[in-house]
């Protein structure tokens, strides 16, 4: 009896390490970030162009370009995102077609960025001869982001209560009547949750964006959806990779993956804070 | 009351077309893969793609396009990873579920969330300058760009995937086994290690083929950190490539048309075909523990 | 006349067959009680009077209901018309998470009414027609969902009157109330019956026994008995029937 006693308390031990050792790797990343990030942070760094071959300056025109291509994705990717739950949620009937859907958006959900990046030169830089552009990259995003928000709006949709559904027709409204009026609304923090988190990932992709149209330097910002732009994960990724004075933009690198770690967690936060509101809300 | 049933008609038309762009998307990328892809062929035998070890596409005489060292190369990447990654992920997913208060996973669970959002190339950063000098310094080596770094990294990049999907596992044993084995006597480790992790095992091990598919296709970390020699790797300390840093180094200087250009759609087509199967192997093994449940 | 026509009606979920040729008319302005054992279809019956069941992915149904000189299952049928002329309540009250006010103004802004005093001044009535507007007058604009149990039932019947249907189906609507409440709405009921038909599916006898004037008993997805309701509560012609009202089975 003793021995088993011991048993769970060891075993209990080595789980509980496990989740210490997620912990710390999460807690290095921030904090390593964190600490030698802030260094580079300035109101200029933020505010202001990179300068002398990049070595110093500031990073507004990627941040200005991840923002504008996450504009693009979200343009796309939640209608068609929306509408495919809604189709999913609210019109499909159980069957083949209803199940090959399915298979589709969780194979999709599985297949590599770096294929999404394929697939937008062959088809949107080439194919539909947008070229290396704000839009290629965009729609590349969307696409990538699509599974995921299909994913998150149907169970979204799912949580609203069937009652509402059957009230409403039994009123005599029509079905896209009740969708949009008694549906829709309340389904609407659960979406908004699901595609802030969505879009958070697409803005730190960088391997999908790398031939669709981001460059490491352009001169001014991009003043069309066709032109060429900076982002920050393919900045970081350059300065610390490839660029001819790697030590000494080593500041501005971490400078870079702070402020996109920021703006990819305040998406995050906000998601979540959506979540907890809505959670209150319907107590669910 | 014609106009309204043909608004109504039009409307579930155009919900159903968005629907169906799941399958359209899936199939027009493996199409334009395969289209591609397949064209690499005029030029090179299905023989020695698969098997030479050689990727040379720019020598001049004598271009060769064997992808055998980079299969290698993300086969062991993938092995190093889940290594670390499997038990890492299932032992928190327990603990999660199994040990922690409600207070503490109100806690982990955001965490989890947020390591899954840090972007790959923020990992991959700190790949070279964090994890890279460890390595070079524990086994005394000239630098740490090599396959266990980007085991490391593809480790940390799949831990959330294998830790929600194996929580929602495991949260999907009926209490009543629990209760069964407690009123047999057994005490939590006993039920837990006999009884939970054995009825939720279709659920975990669909979690590390998922997980598998994310290191498989994870392209940003390994380009970042695991050098990028195009040659068969020896051991964990070499310098390796992967299908996914190939395509992301060559894509970007290889002339439209030319047989590089096919050859890279060519390893893009088996980097899909791969991460297909993963993901319906884990499909395969959730349909089949969904179908023992009721 | 404006009564409802059941001809030759079958249900079936799937496989499964739940109603087998029912034919029977049901009189307006009355009320008519559906009872019989649980699972005998007397909700499904209910929900095939304003096309309910189309929302049960594998319902096939056949035959004809017709109201109003229509067949609501012809295909030149409009659903929503259907729906219009014929209310329903829900055995669970199903406020929707909106105001009382918007509640009941619901039905009539998807019906495209626009009229602000309009849609005021029926949301009003509706509400008084349910003995609701004295107890709620200076709260309209706070969540339906704030409301008691028998209140957000009320309200539920108010939204149905708001689009002046009828015939109000009512599925179960005390089986979630505590007896004040039950007591509040069979007196309803019976107030409703001078201006619409009201149909309704219950599995308490007694409360069929009072407030019915017709009732009908079902079982097996067959209409045994359908006729006065003091008469079949007091000489029932069917042996199954009287099993039934005397509590041997059920």
């Amino acid at each position: 009896m003793k021995l088993k006693r011991f048993e769970e308390i060891i075993g209990f031990t080595i789980l509980g390490f496990s989740a210490i050792i997620v912990i710390l790797i999460l807690g290095t990343i921030i904090v390593n970030i964190i600490s030698y990030g802030s260094n580079a942070i300035s109101w200029e760094f933020i505010s202001d162009f990179p300068k002398d071959g990049m070595t110093k300056g500031g990073i507004l025109p990627t941040i200005m370009g991840t923002i504008f291509v996450t504009i693009i994705t979200t343009l796309f990717s939640i209608p068609i995102g929306v509408s495919a739950a809604i189709y999913l949620s609210e019109y499909a009937k159980e069957g083949m077609l209803t199940r090959i859907i399915r298979a589709a958006i969780r194979n999709l959900a599985g297949v590599p960025s770096i294929v999404y990046g394929l697939f937008g030169v062959a088809i949107f830089v080439q194919g539909l001869g947008f070229g290396s552009s704000v839009l290629s990259s965009g729609l590349t995003l969307g696409l990538l982001t699509l599974p995921w928000i299909i994913a998150t709006s149907e169970e979204a949709l799912k949580t609203v209560p069937h009652s509402y559904r059957e009230g409403s027709l039994a009123l005599g409204a029509t079905k896209w009547q009740s969708i949009r009026s008694n549906v829709l609304p309340y389904a609407l923090p659960g979406i908004l949750t699901g595609s802030i988190l969505g879009l958070s990932r697409a803005a730190g992709e960088t391997a999908p964006i790398l031939f669709t149209g981001v460059v490491f330097f352009v001169p001014g910002l991009p003043d069309s959806v066709f032109d060429q732009f900076m982002a920050m994960p393919y900045h970081l990724y350059i300065l610390s990779t490839q660029h001819h004075a790697i030590e000494q933009v080593r500041s501005l690198a971490y400078g870079t993956a702070l402020v996109l770690i920021t703006l990819i967690l305040i998406m995050n936060f906000t998601a979540i804070f959506i979540r907890f509101k809505l959670r209150k809300k319907f107590q669910m | 009351m014609k106009l309204k049933r043909f608004k109504e008609k039009t409307i579930h038309f155009l919900f159903f077309l968005a629907g169906i762009s799941a399958i359209i998307i899936l199939l027009g990328i493996f199409s334009m893969l395969l289209f591609n892809g397949i064209k690499t062929f005029k030029d090179v035998s299905i023989l020695n793609f698969f098997f030479s070890t050689v990727w040379n596409p720019s020598a001049y005489h004598e271009p060769s396009y064997g992808i055998l060292s980079m299969l290698v190369s993300t086969f062991m990447v993938i092995l190093g990873s889940m290594v670390i990654a499997v038990p890492l992920g299932i032992g928190t997913a327990v603990y999660i579920t199994e040990v922690a208060g409600t207070r503490t996973q109100e806690i982990l669970k955001p965490f989890i969330e947020i390591l899954a959002a840090i972007p790959s190339v923020v990992i991959g950063f700190l790949g070279i300058i964090f994890v890279g000098p460890l390595i070079a310094g524990i086994f005394n080596l000239s630098n740490g760009l090599n396959a266990v770094n980007g085991s490391i990294l593809l480790a940390v990049m799949s831990l959330p995937t294998i830790i929600s999907i194996s929580e929602d596992a495991i949260r999907a044993v009926p209490k009543e086994y629990k209760e069964a084995s407690y009123a047999l006597g057994a005490n939590r480790w006993t039920t837990l290690i006999r009884v939970i992790i054995p009825a939720a095992i279709s659920g975990i091990v669909a979690a590390i083929m998922l997980g598998t598919g994310r290191a498989l296709g994870e392209t940003m970390t390994v380009l970042m950190v695991t050098g990028n020699a195009p040659a068969m790797p020896h051991s964990f300390f070499d310098s390796i490539r992967t299908m996914t840093a190939t395509i992301a180094i060559e894509l970007g200087e290889v002339p439209y048309g030319t047989t590089h250009y096919y050859a890279i759609f060519a390893v893009g087509t088996i980097l899909f075909l791969m991460s297909l199967s993963v993901n319906i192997i884990a499909e395969l093994v959730t349909a089949k523990y969904r179908t023992q449940r009721t | 006349m404006n009564n409802i026509i059941i001809k030759d009606l079958s249900l079936a979920y799937g496989e499964k067959q739940v109603l087998k040729r029912i034919n029977q008319e049901i009189e307006e302005k009355k009320i008519t009680a559906i009872i019989g054992p649980s699972g005998c279809g007397k909700s499904s019956l209910l929900r095939c009077i304003n096309r309910m069941n189309e929302l049960i992915p594998d319902a096939k149904i056949m035959g004809q209901i017709i109201f109003d000189k229509i067949d609501i299952y012809d295909s030149n049928t409009d659903v929503t018309e259907v729906r219009q002329k014929i209310g329903m309540v829900f055995q669970r009250p199903n406020p929707f998470p909106k105001s009382i006010y918007e509640n009941v103004a619901y039905g009539l802004r998807i019906n495209g009414l626009k009229d602000k005093n309009k849609i005021s001044e029926t949301v009003e009535r509706s509400l008084d027609d349910c003995g609701l507007l004295k107890e709620v007058k200076d709260r309209l604009h706070t969540s339906a969902t704030e409301l008691s149990g028998g209140q957000q039932q009320r309200l539920c019947i108010a939204r149905a009157l708001a689009i002046e249907p009828k015939v109000i189906l009512m599925d179960e609507p005390c089986s979630a109330l505590d007896p004040a409440s039950t007591f509040k709405i069979e007196e309803l009921m019976v107030k409703l019956k001078t201006r619409y038909t009201v149909i309704i599916v219950t599995h308490n006898m007694q409360q069929a026994a009072r407030v019915s004037d017709t009732t009908g008993f079902l079982y097996l997805g067959e209409l045994i008995e359908f006729g006065n309701t003091k008469k079949l509560f007091t000489k029932p012609k069917e042996k199954l029937t009287e099993d039934y009202i005397s509590g041997n089975f059920g």
